[in-house]
């Protein structure tokens, strides 16, 4: 078990390096640099020059991204370009909906998704297909579009929730939930149906195999086998690929915020991005990968728990 | 918004090396002529070459605007109505689907011109170039695609080409890795190392013989990639960020119309239906997952017996199982065609009868059908006596409550026939639990009990482990101790020593043979192995392309078995085999169900084959005493053939 969780805390460090250095490389593409940004068009070129020495700008790139490795460990993102805040400052701010979002989603696809993969799965039939419909649609209308849809229905025409806009828990803990209910179906929605999907070809495929056919020939009771075996069998793969899934998630997430006006780590990467702001753009994107690292290591951890194969091989 | 679907595809290897369905023949036939399939297609050119045709069909300019004329719905001047600012909607959709598909088109190409060649590259060769590879692929799915794209269009204002080749690029890491492990299952087949053996070059091998293969997964996938593309590339449009604005893009049009959802709800209905459906249309290109479902709660027939020979006799009394004119038929959907045909035999309390034949002779189904447990798709008819009751007259429930208790199966298969996630004590104990009212603690105890009975030495260490950290002969004690865990009177055990080391074969066989005495059970033993027979057997059935072609007890089958193919089985038993001698075989193979001859079944392979063996079907003979056989050669020992009822 140690070994198994050395080597993929050292995959997600591996991770965190290459994304961040990948948007540093990125951004040091930029036409016009922070300096430029800054000072504007008008700046002549000694100004520039000078801003450039006093922000190490003219320094080689690796050493630029060494240096804010080094201070991002010690919490340090620098400051945003415009405002001067102190990005990780920025970035506690925008937390919370994100992951509350995220963590809604979560909750409620694998909720329903096993539910509707195992319900179809056991009595096929119309749900089976419903599944398989809901499946393939649930992919085919994008979630921001679903979310337009969603406010049409839910906040113009019904008023039951807000149309936008978010309340923190610690602010209203019922208005906190409200204000998640439309954004997290939204995006729930086609996970649910991937999920549903994939878990119900996952069963088929595990109730056909041999051990199945040996517990039903002894007598092994019809739930357990279902529930217990099957289901947990059945899991493995679809356990496996949840981290891709939360993966698009986190890209499902930017959209979501912004079209249910969110205050979260999406929205504010979308307007530092139109506002040329790297140091929140990078701050942003270390933040979501770490989501994603930690959302994998969890998912290791289930995958370890479910299958004795992964860590006692 | 992600690779999500990508990886909904069935992953050979987790599969364990089975040839993942997407793979199969039938498959490939079939994906491309669905009609949905077709419409889908259809819908697609019709897009592309709207969009070519834009400029024609358009009617209006797509960036007039005419303020007097905002939102208005569909119909008259504006055939889809007019956006926000009074352009015409119908202009706007045609001419941003020149943007948008071109954005899909070039994420494809970039994906497909990374992904699919170094997928059969990695895959066919494996070694470095595939661990680096799929290194870097892993990394490239873990990361958030949509975010990157935000920062690319960052540093590259309003670039959607740079945006989409960066998308290509990071999507191209599932089709990679699809491809990748499709090829390593082709690669697998023998015809591929035939190939190779042939001196084909690499080249040739992987663009004339693999290509073609993985070509509907292939196209199956970047279907899907391209659904992916869209999908982004609407997301990108409705962020307002992928073109300057007053183009048209299709994610512009939609956004466009979300701002004014609240006031007019139609402007968004031509965008939404447009962009659903091209979504679906790629989806449906891309969905290679079969499904068939698998009913746990089947509906039982309750009409058990053929129509003509109502045999409903009873079983003697020291008779335990009765099997009479068992059938097992597929069903239309499953092929329609008969898998065994009209086989009769009983097994006494604490008999041992052998059930042999070639692979395909329809052992394994016949001995499954008792238990209830025949194909979905096959239809059971004749009448199973099992103690009184007939089996195939009796409920799933009925027939669960019989399961383990009273009949139960070991299978051909130890190291699959667990459930690899449980450690064995706890799936013994269960069993246990299923037949006996005793609490887990008991129950446990009982588990080690059975694991001393299947002669495990030390039952507590056994309990601990996982089926994947025993060996394949310990594997098959402990479904053995399962199988007896309620004390079955009837051991079904369907060749019980085929996946084992010879060494074993014998321990595994002297294990059977000790309970079946100190539990007075009776076993029916299915093997292809004469040396089984003879060693274990009081009495052996042998079964030729579904029908009963002999029966009698095993000294007889061993000094006079009648049947030619009785005693070309026998010949070609590997144990009979002389060294330095050719192994003998019997030439050709077991017809397939369905295509069984109207005469004799095994006349094309006889070698005392005539012409009248060919006419008629050939009925059971009794030779002698408790002797049956199917060959028209064979008269009975009284002189007069006599028909078995």
């Amino acid at each position: 078990m140690g070994t198994f969780l050395l080597r993929r805390l050292m995959r997600s460090a591996v991770l965190i390096v290459v994304v961040t250095f990948l948007t540093y490389f990125l951004v040091s593409l930029t036409p016009g640099d922070a300096a430029y940004t800054l000072l504007g068009a008008r700046a002549t070129p000694e100004q520039l020059q000078a801003l450039r020495h006093d922000m190490e700008l003219d320094q080689p790139l690796v050493e630029q991204y060494w240096r804010w490795l080094s201070s991002a460990l010690h919490g340090d993102f620098g400051r945003s370009l415009l405002t001067q805040q102190s990005t990780s400052e920025v970035l506690s701010q925008r937390l919370e909906p994100t992951v509350s979002l995220l963590a809604g989603t979560v909750l409620v696809s694998v909720a329903l998704g096993c539910l509707f993969g195992v319900l179809a799965a056991v009595r096929g039939g119309w749900l089976g297909r419903l599944v398989d419909l809901v499946g393939q649609m649930g992919l085919a209308v994008p979630n921001f579009v679903l979310g337009l849809i969603l406010i049409a229905v839910f906040a113009v025409n019904m008023r039951l929730f807000p149309v936008s806009g978010y309340i923190a828990f610690a602010e209203d803990p019922g208005l906190w939930i409200r204000s998640l209910v439309l954004p997290v179906c939204g995006l729930a929605f086609g996970v649910i149906g991937v999920m549903a999907r994939q878990l119900k070809v996952s069963m088929e495929e595990v109730m056909q195999r041999e051990f199945i056919t040996a517990m039903r020939a002894n007598g092994y009771p019809q739930r357990s086998i279902i529930y217990r075996h099957a289901l947990r069998n059945a899991g493995l793969p679809v356990v496996a690929n949840l981290g891709v899934i939360v993966v698009g998630m986190l890209s499902g997430s930017v959209l979501m915020e912004s079209v249910f006006a969110l205050p979260g780590l999406g929205s504010l990467l979308v307007q530092a991005s139109a506002q040329a702001d790297l140091p929140l753009v990078e701050g942003v994107v270390v933040v979501m990968t770490v989501i994603i690292v930690a959302v994998n290591i969890g998912v290791d951890l289930i995958s370890a728990w479910l299958d004795p194969r992964v860590v006692r091989p | 918004m992600s690779a999500e679907i990508l990886s909904s595809t069935p992953d050979p290897d987790s599969a364990a090396g089975q040839r993942p369905k997407f793979l199969s023949k039938e498959r490939a036939r079939r994906g491309p002529y669905r009609p949905a399939t077709l419409l889908a297609g259809a819908w697609l050119i019709l897009i592309t070459v709207a969009a070519g045709a834009a400029p024609l069909l358009a009617g209006h300019d797509p960036l007039t605007q005419d303020l007097a004329q905002v939102q208005v719905g569909p119909g008259g001047e504006h055939l889809l109505g007019t956006d926000s600012l009074g352009r015409d909607l119908l202009a706007r959709l045609l001419h941003g689907s020149r943007t948008t598909l071109l954005g899909v088109a070039v994420g494809v190409g970039v994906s497909v011109s990374i992904g699919v060649p170094l997928g059969l590259y990695a895959g066919y060769l494996r070694g470095r170039v595939d661990k680096v590879a799929s290194a870097v692929a892993e990394i490239l799915m873990s990361l958030p695609g949509l975010i990157i794209l935000i920062t690319v269009l960052a540093v590259y204002p309003y670039s959607m080409i740079a945006a989409m080749v960066t998308f290509g690029v990071l999507s191209s890491a599932a089709l990679f890795r699809i491809v990748r492990n499709v090829t390593m299952a082709v690669a697998q087949d023998l015809y591929i190392t035939a190939a190779k053996l042939a001196g084909l070059s690499r080249r040739q091998i992987l663009l004339r013989h693999i290509l073609p293969r993985i070509r509907p997964t292939v196209v199956a996938q970047t279907a899907i990639v391209a659904a992916l593309a869209l999908v982004t590339q609407l997301g990108l449009g409705f962020l307002g960020i992928d073109t300057r604005p007053p183009h048209a893009t299709w994610g512009g049009v939609l956004q466009d119309a979300s701002t004014v959802i609240a006031v007019s709800s139609w402007t968004v209905v031509p965008p939404v239906v447009v962009v659903t459906l091209t979504i679906l249309a790629f989806g449906i290109l891309g969905d290679t997952t079969t499904s068939q479902p698998y009913r746990l709660t089947r509906a039982r027939t309750r009409t058990g017996r053929p129509q003509a020979p109502r045999t409903t006799r009873r079983a003697p009394a020291d008779q335990l199982l009765c099997v009479e004119h068992l059938t097992v038929v597929l069903t239309r959907g499953g092929g329609g065609s008969i898998l065994v045909d009209d086989v009769s035999f009983g097994i006494g309390r604490g008999e041992i009868v052998g059930l042999v034949g070639e692979s395909g002779a329809g052992k394994s189904v016949t001995s499954r059908a008792i238990l209830g447990l025949q194909p979905t798709q096959a239809k059971v008819d004749g009448f199973i006596d099992f103690d009184g009751l007939n089996l195939l007259d009796l409920t799933d429930k009925e027939l669960h409550h019989l399961r383990g208790r009273r009949i139960a199966l070991v299978g051909q298969e130890p190291m699959v026939s667990l459930d690899p996630t449980i450690r064995i004590g706890a799936q013994l104990a269960e069993a246990v639990r299923a037949h006996q009212k005793v609490g887990r603690k008991e129950s446990h105890r009982l588990a080690r009990q059975l694991l001393t009975d299947v002669r495990i030495s030390d039952p507590s260490a056994v309990a601990d482990r996982y089926p994947h950290e025993i060996s394949g002969g310990m594997a098959q004690r402990v479904c053995i101790a399962v199988a007896l865990a309620g004390n079955p009177e009837l051991l079904i055990a369907d060749e019980p020593t085929t996946a084992l080391d010879v060494t074993v074969q014998a321990e595994i066989l002297d294990l059977l043979r000790d309970l079946q005495r100190e539990r007075n059970m009776a076993v029916l033993l299915v093997t292809h192995d004469w040396g089984v027979v003879a060693d274990l057997c009081d009495r052996a059935i042998v079964l030729y392309a579904g029908q009963i072609v002999e029966q009698a007890a095993t000294e007889r089958l061993f000094d006079h078995s009648c049947h030619p193919y009785t005693a070309a089985l026998r010949a070609a038993d590997p144990h009979q085999q002389q060294p330095g001698r050719r192994l003998t075989t019997i030439g050709g193979s077991v017809p397939p169900p369905g295509s069984w001859p109207p005469g004799c079944r095994f006349a094309d392979r006889c070698v005392s084959v005539t012409e009248e063996c060919s006419n008629a079907a050939v009925p059971l003979h009794l030779v002698a005493e408790g002797h049956i056989t199917r060959c028209i050669h064979v008269r009975a020992d009284d002189k007069e053939a006599h028909r078995v009822p």
